[in-house]
């Protein structure tokens, strides 16, 4: 037990990279999800096309493949930066693709009859989205996008893997080869994981109450 | 552009009857009917795409001449982007030899090919032995969960929770160096399954839950009322029914186990990703092996991934199909 008291410094470090880790991840996933949202609804059909295939793709290849990828694979073409934002590039465009159908789905859980009423109320386009279509479809999408948040945060612990060992996970296994006490170590990290999950669910159900639209 | 915006369809909906005051146009038949054979050909093409990318929201009013010229400015603009984008990437590749043949035949050959089904035979047992651990045990813990009996529930609802909170690499890793301290030592498979099958029992139980309780609350009343017991009421009728609507995701859920089984990278087990990077540091080819590796991915799940949208279709078209079939009234 002592080990964790006398450490606390070290798993407080490890939380804070991880926050850090997921939160960057996070924000280039919206980013770059929301472009791929647009361009998969929009009629421009090579954009369409393109985010199509991305979406599909990106879906199909696990994160430990992309993040080896990313890392090993582009110093081999010249293309070199820090690990850690290299890393966040990999989960970033990794989590895009889950995002952008979850923005879709969102999009679509409006019904078809509130845009035509609203066009048919002559809405310009914008007014269209900003008024009728993303107030509702925001609400449909605060569960989904906070499991995906959740799962940026688990799946940041693969950073740990390619070298990011500062994350929680890589400072657990440091800790745990240092003082040998699996047990104590292991847990305090799960414990640590599970305090970050419910967080983010306690703060998504409040922010969908908040933003609840009666129909 | 998409052909598809250009049917003759427009005419109808904007044609002589909205704007009387206009020059007709050519009458719509016979367009059509021109047309017709020119087009056959990019309209199926166009009919195909549609298939891939092909999006139903009706966001977009049809568009007027504006539009579709800004639609194909876009095109233009997108389509130039995307050249320089993979000229970039070419010319990144073949700046530092990656284009190499040499580097690429590699994966023609016998050996690297043989090397690479044997690892993805390996990624398959690891997917499949945990799926086969894991669907039991789901299984189990859903009952749990719904039998309402507290000191079963409790234990399982935890369980779930926590296990769905905890990431799959800490797992990996308390199994990898946890338990060898505990005394247990376990096989190098038995270290990537047995976490691998853990988490996604968790997973798996909560989609069971979630079929059971997406079931119609007439069901279950139906079945107690006509005398059945909380247990016969599961058996026979909510169970059967919760299978059948969880089948989709149980499959979709396969995806995931498959992509979990490239942990044994970090247990030193030779799955398919491990295999990529003994290829890539013996050959020095890092970036084709992990290219290939993650291309493989791809197939694999994305044969998946159809297989799991094909289930979610079949059902409900049986449904629809025997009500039609049955006589009105």
């Amino acid at each position: 037990m002592h080990v964790l008291t006398s450490h606390p410094g070290v798993f407080a470090h490890g939380l804070l990279v991880t926050l850090h880790l997921s939160a960057a991840t996070f924000l280039l996933a919206a980013a770059v999800g929301l472009l791929l949202a647009v361009c998969r609804i929009c009629p421009v059909r090579p954009l369409r096309l393109f985010a199509a295939l991305y979406v599909s793709a990106v879906r199909g290849v696990p994160l430990l493949v992309l993040l080896t990828l990313f890392v090993f694979g582009l110093p081999e073409i010249g293309v070199v930066y820090s690990l850690f934002w290299t890393v966040v590039t990999a989960m970033g465009l990794y989590w895009a693709a889950f995002l952008c159908e979850t923005v879709r789905a969102g999009v679509r859980s409006v019904p078809p009859g509130q845009t035509e009423a609203a066009r048919a109320l002559g809405l310009t386009f914008g007014q269209v989205l900003r008024c009728v279509v993303v107030p509702q479809a925001l609400r449909a999408t605060v569960q989904p996008l906070a499991s995906l948040l959740i799962a940026v945060v688990l799946n940041s612990s693969l950073a740990a893997a390619v070298g990011v060992t500062q994350e929680l996970t890589g400072q657990t296994v440091l800790l745990d080869q240092r003082y040998a006490q699996p047990l104590f170590t292991f847990a305090a990290a799960a414990a640590c994981y599970v305090l970050l999950t419910l967080a983010i669910g306690r703060t998504a159900a409040v922010l969908e109450r908040r933003l609840a639209v009666l129909r | 552009m998409t052909s598809s915006l250009r049917e003759p369809r427009t005419e109808h909906l904007y044609g002589e009857d909205a704007y009387p005051d206009r020059p007709p146009r050519a009458r719509s038949g016979t367009t059509a009917a021109g047309r017709g054979t020119r087009q056959r050909l990019p309209h199926r093409l166009s009919a195909a795409l549609d298939h891939i990318d092909g999006d139903d929201l009706r966001l977009f009013d049809e568009p007027g001449p504006r539009a579709r010229r800004r639609a194909a400015v876009l095109t233009a603009a997108s389509l130039v982007l995307f050249t320089a984008l993979l000229a970039w990437v070419l010319r990144q590749f073949a700046a530092h030899g990656q284009l190499d043949p040499a580097k690429w035949r590699l994966f023609g050959q016998w050996p690297v090919l043989r090397y690479l089904l044997d690892s993805l035979a390996a990624t398959v047992q690891v997917t499949l032995v945990s799926g086969a651990i894991a669907l039991p045990l789901g299984i189990l813990l859903a009952l749990a969960r719904l039998s309402g009996t507290g000191w079963l529930s409790r234990p399982a609802a935890t369980y779930v929770e926590v296990l769905r909170a905890v990431p799959l690499l800490l797992l990996v890793y308390a199994f990898l160096l946890g338990l060898p301290a505990a005394g247990l030592r376990l096989p190098l498979f038995w270290q990537l399954v047995w976490p691998i099958a853990l988490t996604n029992a968790a997973v798996f139980a909560e989609i069971f839950r979630a079929a059971v309780r997406a079931l119609p609350a007439g069901q279950r009343e139906a079945a107690l009322a006509l005398g059945f017991g909380h247990a016969q009421t599961l058996r026979l009728v909510l169970l059967p029914q919760a299978a059948q609507q969880s089948a989709p995701a149980l499959v979709s859920q396969s995806v995931r186990l498959l992509k979990d089984s490239t942990l044994g990278y970090v247990v030193s087990f030779l799955e398919l990703l491990n295999a990529a990077k003994v290829l890539g540091e013996f050959n020095h080819t890092v970036i084709q092996s992990y290219l290939v590796v993650a291309l493989v991915f791809v197939v694999v799940n994305g044969a998946l991934a159809h297989g799991a949208a094909r289930l979610e279709r079949r059902p409900a078209g049986r449904r629809t199909t025997a009500r039609a079939a049955r006589p009105p009234g």
